[in-house]
């Protein structure tokens, strides 16, 4: 296998979690919800994947054990900030500090625990072919998935009608609500569908990217996913780009290190965020106004008037 | 970020109550998870080894998952307050909040691991895990083909860096040409970003991977690449039973039970403890997957240290520049050059970050 090969595989694999729990919220945030909570549905669907898979010895059930944990913490998400209108910010922050506690109580009975990891794609031929071959044919479902999803939320978004009334929604509750369409189901369905997305890329964590469960392992990806979405503008393709972008400066600042490039790492760790304010400050120069990108509704409570 | 966990709310909340007897009250403070398998595991072991030598006289509390922050203070002096009389803090980022506290507390006593600032009702203690490094590196050497270790660093401590140094002594002894790959990652626990850092050292070249961060990532990454690897903190070998070598075990149990014994008697007071493989504060997991010829080399590397007939820092040492390094301590450096380690040495072909 050749250097130039597994960085890239790497970088798949580095970023598939970041787009599966991205593009998740990307839809929320698209609907006029702020869901802060994405780290803490991750981690819930990280313990519950795995807790999922070692008890039942199946990859496909844990990582459907992940995804209803993720909606399960996106219901409790909705029936605050929909049902009842509570702060958007202030719930999401708790549910992240919430889903960090319950998860190292949930998943304390199987640290150390060993599962079969998820396995990968093998197709004879294509999958032998050189250089393209595992790279296009050898991964595992997860980031299969990713692809699929950021596409159907594409397709979902720009080319159906329930896709252009959720955008409606996010842009301007008020008016949507006029027309008659259900502002708070719709909200509640996008929210539950985030959830769905975080604990799935939770669960890519504990099943696939390190296959065990530790307290804490998402490590701060389910905020680079919020990043990210603020990142791409709010669109699924430069969704896809910012996610492998980051992924990619992930890597090669880890390589360039191995390789004694004598670059700074403290610097090199940075380099993600910092391409996040540059990519911000570019927009808004080029849109001329500043924030316009973000969908108007975004993180306002939504009362209907009776 | 406030990260406190429901365990540890619940433990503190049954541990607030008042006690039947006058029980002895010991605090800890863990920077990580106790479910880390690594670092705060092992201080909890730790605990649990006071609670089973002097359960009918103790009663102890955790708080998991503290931040090295302002948080650190908080949580200490929350300690304090409910009756705590000893209190352990954990990490090195817990040393000024810990002087703080502990002045304001003259009649608790406080220790605090791997830091340098002591009171009168303060103590110190860590462990010499350059000696365990020192052997790690003689098996490392031994194993590799390539003639290339990989190295995953947390921070550039001093700590890290003089492991990072034993780690080479130790190798150039049986191979005057090693090279070691160093990367950081920047962080004590991040699981993914550790994983993938030992994956990028393996996929450079590297064919023995060892690391100074706090999760068994770095030893399941290996075990999927077939590639040997060592433990850190505690024993990772369900991990990579056919994976690890031998691993640095952080055996704090002795200490704490002896230390709260002290308390018990009255006879505690401020000292400065550094102990390893000799009084067995660092302790080598069994030495596994190695060819017997290797596994003796170790086991007697191990004796000698243990005896102190070797030193894993005896003079001359040579910096990377080429000068000898200054010999205070004799025949070796004093354990002020241990402990304040920022440089490397010669063989290492990388530079010591923000120097």
């Amino acid at each position: 296998m050749g250097l130039l090969e597994a960085i890239v595989l790497s970088v798949i694999a580095a970023s598939t979690p970041l787009l599966l729990a991205a593009s998740g919220e990307l839809l929320v945030e698209r609907a006029g919800v702020l869901n802060l909570g994405v780290e803490g549905m991750m981690i819930m669907g990280a313990a519950c994947g795995f807790a999922g898979a070692y008890l039942t010895d199946s990859t496909l059930l844990g990582t459907l054990a992940g995804i209803l944990a993720g909606m399960l913490m996106a219901a409790v998400f909705a029936a605050l900030t929909l049902g009842l209108a509570v702060n958007q910010v202030a719930t999401g922050l708790a549910l992240t500090i919430f889903g960090l506690g319950l998860s190292g109580l949930i998943g304390a009975g199987f640290v150390g625990q060993k599962i079969t990891p998820a396995p990968q794609l093998f197709i004879p031929v294509l999958t032998d072919l050189p250089v393209i071959g595992r790279i296009l044919f050898g991964q595992d479902a997860f980031v299969y998935a990713s692809i699929v999803l950021v596409a159907g939320i594409w397709w979902f978004l720009y080319a159906t009608r329930p896709g252009l009334v959720l955008r409606a929604t996010g842009d301007n509750h008020g008016s949507a609500h006029a027309l008659g369409y259900p502002v708070l189901r719709l909200r509640a369905l996008a929210v539950l569908f985030g959830g769905a997305c975080a604990g799935l890329a939770g669960a890519y964590l504990s099943l696939a990217y390190t296959p065990f469960f530790i307290a804490g392992m998402t490590a701060g990806r389910g905020w680079i996913a919020l990043a990210l979405v603020v990142f791409a503008s709010w669109r699924p393709g430069r969704l896809v780009a910012g996610a492998y972008l980051f992924g990619a400066v992930t890597i090669l600042q880890l390589h360039a290190q191995g390789a004694g490039l004598g670059i700074p790492p403290q610097l090199m760790s940075s380099l993600p965020y910092l391409a996040t304010i540059i990519v911000l400050v570019i927009i808004s120069r080029v849109r001329g106004t500043a924030g316009s990108a973000a969908p108007a509704s975004l993180g306002l409570a939504f009362v209907p008037d009776r | 970020m406030r990260k406190f966990t429901l365990a540890a709310a619940l433990l503190l909340a049954l541990g607030t109550q008042a006690p039947a007897q006058e029980k002895l009250k010991v605090g800890y403070i863990y920077v990580g998870p106790i479910g880390d398998f690594g670092w705060s595991y092992q201080h909890n072991l730790g605990r649990e080894a006071v609670v089973k030598a002097l359960g009918d006289k103790v009663e102890t509390t955790y708080l998991e998952n503290v931040s090295e922050g302002p948080d650190a203070e908080r949580s200490i002096e929350q300690l304090a307050r409910s009756g705590h009389k000893l209190i352990f803090t954990t990490s090195f980022g817990f040393m000024d909040a810990t002087v703080k506290v502990a002045k304001k507390y003259p009649n608790l006593f406080f220790e605090h691991a791997t830091g340098y600032k002591r009171e009168k009702n303060l103590a110190t203690y860590s462990g010499r895990f350059y000696e365990g490094r020192y052997i790690q590196g003689v098996i490392a050497a031994k194993m590799s083909k390539s003639g290339v270790m990989g190295y995953i660093g947390s921070v550039p401590i001093p700590e890290v860096i003089s492991g990072i140094n034993a780690t080479m002594l130790g190798a150039q002894t049986i191979n005057p040409n090693i090279k070691v790959k160093i990367i950081w990652v920047g962080e004590w626990f991040n699981p993914g970003k550790e994983a993938d850092a030992a994956k990028a050292l393996i996929d450079q070249g590297a064919d023995v991977i060892m690391q100074h961060t706090d999760s068994a990532a770095a030893v399941e990454t290996a075990a999927k690449r077939g590639i040997p690897a060592f433990g850190q903190d505690s024993d990772m070998i369900k991990f990579g039973p056919k994976t690890q070598l031998t691993a640095i075990i952080d055996n704090w149990g002795p200490y704490y039970v002896d230390r709260t014994k002290l308390v018990l008697d009255g006879k505690w007071t401020s000292t400065d403890t550094w102990g390893g493989l000799k009084s067995k504060m660092v302790v080598m997991a069994p030495y596994t997957n190695m060819p017997a010829d290797v596994k003796k080399l170790a086991e007697d590397t191990e004796a000698a240290i243990a005896a102190g007939t070797l030193h894993p820092f005896k003079c001359p040492v040579v910096a990377q520049d080429g000068k000898t390094v200054e010999c205070k301590g004799g025949a070796n450096l004093d354990d002020g050059q241990i402990l304040g380690m920022n440089f490397y040495v010669k063989g290492v072909d990388d530079k010591v970050p923000g120097k």
